[in-house]
């Protein structure tokens, strides 16, 4: 009976229902748009260290956890690898690069890693090999990178790079591709040390190392009961440095906080603006049927019927609306420059679609109210 | 003779706000019969309204009893109230009588969507009394297509579709025009008649009480009078003016 009335009530005023779900569909296309915008941004950030294969990262100490700021002492990357209830350690070196071209294809920028083969930090391939090989001259790319670029496993590119006053050019064979490994909005490319250390930007064109100064140094361990206490551990046997996790490495990234609080406060701020919508429109329109639900209740419609059917509707529209807005999304997202970087997570795209969904009963719950106070009595004017 | 389906003993409403108190309704006491169609009158004020909400199970009285095929309402919590106004009670109100967003027969059809009663013979029953009361061709139309008199027909079809014991209206003519509203209660006369429900309709106009079996006048909470004479009614309906009784009460019945 409920289902009866509001599915009758929304039928005979399509035109009305429909502007409001497309009201509620644009809201949907705000907070969506705002999800991925924030996942995307923050997948720019971290995806390289959110997908080492590590837990934790030794960084110098008093540097905030900058990857950029740390460096340490290659010895230690040795003393850090002898402490008990460390499994593996990866040296890892950050520098930035560009990819040029000899066709007219804009240089791209791109974070240039090193990094010991087969170690943590080391990416895992999806197509060709790693880096383990007797040359230096090889590289395994992110996949964005060979989309842009248009190359493939056995291509070469070619690195340009500022040392001293000069500009050089190296060229790398790629041997291997690996997946979603951004960082600091860049695509990232991975050689092995001794390579990165020749090749990156540097005032000396001169001086290299097989064991560089490096930024950071990941650490796997096998046993996870052991992470509480191996900060204090490694701070004590190497001096000047601190411990994180991986967590903590990329949300201390310069702006990753700020950039992610400020996206979630506008989709916390749509959401609020969601739910007086909702609960506004619907409670004009039960101020308005107050005599008609009076009629019901006294021709003997119990109060079930009546909220029922409020809810039902609610829920239609929110649905209805929620479906237009997440199309439109789609839509508007595929037809988005790539430059702009929305990335949809199915978890967060589906947490917010929940929630966009529940702020429909939360915002008619007191129009809901409201019509379960109507008396019967006012169906004879009193 | 047929049995008393409707009885009220002594029923008295008191309202009572910041120390003052006001007998809507005081120890009225009233029978309808099944097949009965009886009108309430009297001017604003009366405590007309008042004892039709008593009647319909809508409000409480202060003292007295009203059963309803001998069931005592007084017994009946707010559901239980509830469901026995679906059963046993139909309504036509003086407006907002309808859902706007139902055609005629969904309208009236929703008494019996409310019982759980949707066999194809209880639809037929709501076509059949939307073409007895000759609206064949309205019955899928909104209320907005409607005129005023077809939407107090359709109501009053929709009062009638699931066989009630008692039948109320509320000034059901009040936004009629003579011709209408003497078609309208006619009609409605007749089908209370012929099906033996027990009638009561509040009006001002005393006119429409040439289709009545009772008239009972009430003033100031009581019945001042009551006719069941049919020449007696049949003089009041064609002597009365228009709304007489609408004036202010005289001084003389205020006690």
């Amino acid at each position: 009976m409920a289902l009866y009335l509001s599915l009758k009530e929304i039928w005979r005023n399509k035109g009305r229902f429909f502007l409001f779900s497309l009201v509620i569909g644009l809201i949907s296309v705000l907070v969506l748009f705002t999800n991925g915008l924030a996942f995307g941004l923050a997948s720019a950030n971290k995806e390289y260290l959110e997908n080492l294969n590590a837990q934790l990262l030794v960084f110098k100490n008093d540097v905030d956890y900058s990857t950029i700021e740390s460096r340490i002492e290659f010895k230690n990357v040795k003393r850090i690898g002898r402490i008990d209830g460390v499994s593996e350690i990866g040296p890892i070196a950050f520098s930035n690069v560009k990819l040029v071209f000899d066709s007219d294809l804009v240089p791209i920028d791109v974070s240039f890693i090193g990094v010991e083969p087969d170690k943590p930090g080391s990416p895992p391939v999806v197509l060709g090999k790693g880096l383990r090989s007797s040359t230096g001259k090889i590289t395994v790319i992110d996949r964005s990178v060979a989309d842009r670029a248009n190359v493939d496993v056995g291509d070469s590119i070619t690195i340009k790079t500022n040392q001293g006053d000069e500009d050089k050019f190296y060229e790398l064979r790629v041997t291997g591709i690996t997946d979603s490994q951004q960082y600091f909005f860049r695509p990232s490319i991975f050689v092995k040390l001794p390579t990165w250390d020749r090749y990156r930007p540097r005032s000396d064109a001169g001086v290299y190392s097989n064991q560089p100064v490096i930024n950071v140094i990941a650490v796997l361990v096998d046993d996870l009961s052991v992470l509480a206490t191996l900060p204090a551990v490694i701070s004590e046997i190497v001096d000047d440095v601190e411990t994180a996790d991986i967590r903590t490495a990329y949300e201390s990234a310069p702006g990753y906080s700020e950039q992610q609080n400020t996206l979630n406060t506008i989709q916390g701020f749509t959401f609020l603006i969601g739910t007086l919508v909702i609960g506004g429109f619907f409670q004009i329109q039960t101020l308005q049927k107050i005599p008609q639900i009076g009629m019901l209740k006294a021709i003997g419609a119990p109060n079930r019927i009546v909220a029922g059917a409020a809810i039902l509707q609610i829920l239609f529209v929110t649905m209805f609306g929620v479906t237009i807005g997440a199309l439109a999304t789609l839509g508007l997202v595929s037809g988005m420059p790539a430059n702009i970087p929305v990335v949809f997570s199915v978890n967060s795209v589906l947490n917010a679609v929940v929630a966009l969904l529940l702020i429909g009963p939360l915002g008619g719950m007191v129009s809901i109210r409201l019509a379960l106070k109507v008396e019967p009595l006012t169906a004879l004017g009193g | 003779m047929d049995a008393n389906i409707l009885e009220t003993t002594l029923v008295t409403k008191i309202y009572s706000s910041a120390g003052l108190s006001v007998r809507a309704v005081d120890d009225v006491s009233i029978k309808v019969r099944s097949g009965e169609f009886v009108a309430l009158v009297g001017p604003s004020g009366s405590g007309k309204t008042t004892m039709l909400a008593i009647l319909a199970a809508l409000l409480k009285p202060t003292k007295g009893q009203v059963y309803i095929n001998g069931n005592p309402l007084a017994s009946l919590n707010d559901s239980q109230r509830t469901r026995f106004r679906r059963e046993n009670i139909g309504f036509t109100f003086q407006e907002n009588n309808l859902i706007p967003y139902l055609t005629a027969l969904e309208n009236v059809d929703l008494m019996q969507r409310l019982n759980k009663k949707q066999s194809r013979g209880h639809r037929h029953r709501a076509s059949e009394l939307l073409i007895r009361l000759g609206l064949e061709k309205q019955m899928t139309q909104l209320p907005a297509q409607l005129s005023t008199g077809q939407q107090q027909r359709v109501a009053i079809a929709r009062s009638l579709v699931h066989e009630p014991s008692v039948v109320l209206a509320d000034e059901p003519t009040a936004n009629l025009d003579t011709e209408r509203a003497n078609q309208v209660v006619r009609i409605f006369a007749d089908l209370i008649h012929e099906e033996k429900h027990a009638g009561i309709m509040v009006t001002h106009d005393l006119r429409m009480c040439q289709y009545v079996d009772k008239v009972i006048q009430m003033v100031d909470g009581k019945i001042s009078r009551a006719i069941s004479d049919q020449e007696d009614i049949n003089l009041l309906a064609r002597t009365s003016e228009f709304d007489i009784l609408d004036l202010p009460a005289s001084e003389e019945s205020r006690t």
